[in-house]
């Protein structure tokens, strides 16, 4: 401050009221014309300029020679990538602003009386600091469709396996006249079988990665008495065998489920075959009865859901956008919350309120404005997105993937060179801006009168 | 924020509190305490998995997934880094991105505050006007500028060069650099203005010693902000650029091959978000305030 009227000591009176139309009055416009003239270059050069160049250039021919009126608008819904992409957009705009301003609101409110509140907000908050390109690098890892190498579908298949025991064998075949049926419908002896009896049920064409490591060397059962057993065996020797006899270096099949039925087809037991492939049924009632491998032992192993296949793209696009976006919401609103009158959350529940009424009736609308904010400017993110789409999806699924932004680029500059099309496109994506440019300007004069 | 604003008034009760209803609350407290973590863990491992992805060898990343690193830690390595730095396309990538970033920060400041200070203090025919066609040029997309200024750059030959990348980011990132500038300057007293004003000052004089010291902190603000889009920006430097590119789009041209160039496209994934990171860490405070200040964008 001091500094400021050091200098102009001594100075001449300064020019308080100067008369219209006077020098000064010029000297005041021709400062205020230097502070603005850069502003104003950059600004008609590279917004303004290119702008109207590319609303006229929307009117013309690809080659951009023939003045075509409005075709290529009317070409973008006959383009069935556009159709698509205007499609997936709305999608976008359905699911991200409200999945966002929730997931904000409610790790916003639960992180309020944490003391931790600070590590968990930064974890959340992160991956807004990282390029949604990398983003899109990130989840294309976390999506991979091998469940031994894609975190997702590795915590599905682990979820999976801790409610049914994972199918081992999706390829066998009976190994001789003796066994029938196919895996899908279960495998059984052909022939029934009553108690003391002994069931041998020779499987092939199973691949020796599919084999249990835990397999041993096949065992011909004991006959019991007053029950049923069996085995349930590779019937395959490498270099040739006798299908339907267990021979050596034949392996007895591990944790196989075989089931014990009446000769009405009700299921009467069930048994686990040992690591030789055995298997018992103890105290079986005299009778006829079938063995059946049921069709669970050969349902195929869980291959991991293909996330970034055709159909599944789109979700996971909006489930990896979400991951970046949350953190922005939780800091908006969490500061909006910080800024809520404590007095005004007291007198509620002093009224009698419950947590819940306070938080639905009163924390709520006073936290609308910061709730539309957020939701605005998620729209706003969601109409231009298009790094994370060219990161994730697979060229393979771009054609389900893609959005306006990615189609715009694509035709103009991926090789197409469309420059007409091109034009039209970003004409409609301003088009699709032109509500908030309204509300925006709305909104300054409101604010200032 | 009005974090200060804390219930003192509960104060006494909570003194008087024995230890086994502390527990009790504590423990009714413990479920909210369990699913915030669960949220927080699930919220890391997507950028842990990338980490550990850029320190795994191919061929062990052939094996199984990233997760292998916790029972057999002995397989992270910096290799790939080292790799990396030997890479001639990424390590001139992050040169030229750190160069465009650095011009395309400054720049705009710079001509934004001039601006914004214009709009704030001075009067001029129009100015309000002016400056509601610079808030509804906050919402022209950069789409609308790429087939003009991409013809306009062969034309002039600033095509793949960092000046053109420059200028075209500066560019876009004025209106809001103006608008939240010149909402600030607005703020700064009437009278400290008058006063410089009285004593004789000229109006650069005025700019230079007293707007922008304190206009600083919405600077610092605007600073990050535009460091971040800039670094991270892909479809400007996809488009302008082509020799000469940044380091997101340098990226994006090995994504053809995802699976078999995991082992360049990782490490360089993670190094390129390094850097916005260290930048979002060093200066959170003024990252939220300007979230805070323009969520208009």
């Amino acid at each position: 401050m001091s500094s400021t009227s050091s200098a102009s000591v001594g100075a001449a009176p300064p020019v308080t009221e100067a008369p219209p139309g006077g020098p000064s009055r010029w000297r005041k416009h021709a400062t205020a014309l230097a502070f603005l003239t850069p502003a104003i270059v950059f600004l008609s050069v590279w917004v303004i300029y290119p702008a109207i160049r590319t609303f006229i250039r929307s009117l013309f021919s690809d080659g951009g020679d023939e003045f075509v009126w409005f075709d290529n608008y009317t070409a973008l819904f006959s383009d069935e990538r556009v159709v698509t992409a205007m499609k997936n957009n709305a999608i976008w705009v359905a699911v991200v602003p409200a999945g966002v301003t929730a997931l904000g609101l409610v790790f916003a409110v639960l992180t309020e009386r944490v003391r931790w509140a600070v590590a968990f907000k930064f974890a959340v908050f992160m991956p807004l600091a990282i390029s949604l390109f990398a983003v899109g690098v990130i989840w294309r890892i976390m999506y991979e469709k091998d469940p031994d190498s894609g975190v997702v579908n590795a915590l599905i298949a682990s979820g999976r396996d801790a409610v049914k025991e994972p199918g081992v064998l999706p390829t066998a075949k009976p190994s001789s006249e003796a066994v029938t049926g196919t895996p899908k419908g279960g495998i059984r002896l052909e022939e029934t079988v009553e108690p003391g009896g002994t069931a041998f049920i020779g499987l092939t064409a199973i691949p020796p990665r599919d084999m249990p490591a835990s397999a041993k060397q096949a065992v011909e059962p004991e006959a019991r008495e007053g029950g049923i057993t069996g085995v349930v065996w590779r019937d395959f020797k490498p270099g040739g065998g006798t299908p339907g006899e267990v021979e050596t270096e034949e392996l007895g099949i591990p944790r196989v489920t075989v089931e014990l039925r009446s000769s009405a087809g009700g299921k009467i037991a069930e048994a686990k075959t040992e690591d030789d492939g055995t298997f018992v049924f103890e105290g079986v009632e005299g009778g006829q009865y079938e063995v059946v491998v049921g069709s669970a032992t050969f349902a195929n192993p869980f291959g991991g859901v293909s996330w970034l296949g055709e159909k599944l793209i789109t979700p996971a696009l909006l489930i990896a956008y979400l991951w970046a976006s949350a953190g922005f919401a939780m800091v908006v609103i969490g500061a909006g919350l910080a800024a809520i009158s404590r007095d005004v959350l007291e007198a509620a529940r002093t009224d009698g309120a419950t947590e819940w009424q306070v938080f639905r009736r009163v924390t709520i609308p006073l936290l609308a404005p910061v709730l539309t904010v957020v939701f605005v400017t998620q729209i706003i993110g969601v109409l231009k997105v298009f790094d994370i789409v060219l990161s994730l999806a697979p060229e393979a699924s771009r054609d389900n993937a893609t959005v306006i932004a990615l189609e715009m680029w694509e035709k103009s500059f991926a090789g197409q060179n469309r420059f007409g099309f091109g034009s039209a496109i970003s004409m409609f994506l301003f088009a699709l801006f032109i509500p908030f440019l309204i509300l925006n300007i709305r909104r300054f004069r409101a604010e200032n009168g | 924020m009005a974090t200060a604003v804390a219930p003192t008034r509960a104060q006494p009760v909570v003194i008087e509190e024995s230890v086994a209803t502390r527990a009790l609350r504590v423990l009714a407290r413990a479920p909210v305490h369990i699913v915030l973590i669960v949220i927080a863990l699930l919220w890391l491992l997507p950028t842990l998995g990338l980490f550990f992805t850029s320190l795994l060898q191919p061929e062990d990343l052939g094996e199984g997934g990233w997760w292998q690193v916790f029972s057999e830690p002995s397989k992270l390595t910096f290799e790939n880094y080292r790799t990396m730095v030997g890479n001639e396309g990424i390590t001139s990538a992050l040169i030229t991105t750190a160069w465009i970033t650095t011009g395309a920060t400054i720049l705009p400041i710079m001509v934004a505050a001039l601006a914004g200070y214009a709009f704030a203090w001075l009067e001029f025919p129009g100015r309000d006007w002016i400056f509601l066609g610079v808030i509804a040029l906050l919402l022209v997309p950069l789409q609308m500028a790429l087939i003009p200024i991409f013809q306009l750059y062969n034309a002039t030959g600033l095509y793949d060069t960092i000046l053109g990348l420059i200028l075209f980011h500066s560019a876009f990132a004025l209106p809001f650099a103006i608008f939240l500038l010149r909402n600030f300057f607005a703020g700064i007293p009437k009278d400290l203005m008058e006063a410089a004003r009285i004593d004789g000052a000229s109006e650069m004089r005025i700019f230079f010693r007293l707007i922008l010291p304190l206009g600083l902190p919405a600077v610092a603000s605007l600073g990050i902000f535009q460091v971040l889009f800039v670094w991270n920006d892909l479809l400007v430097g996809l488009v302008l650029a082509q020799d000469n590119q940044p380091i997101q789009p340098a990226i994006a041209s090995q994504l053809r091959q995802f699976g078999a160039n995991l082992e360049v496209i990782a490490p360089a994934s993670f190094f390129s978000a390094i850097i916005p990171l260290a930048i979002f860490l060093a200066f959170q405070r003024y990252f939220v305030q300007g979230l805070l200040a323009g969520s208009v964008k």
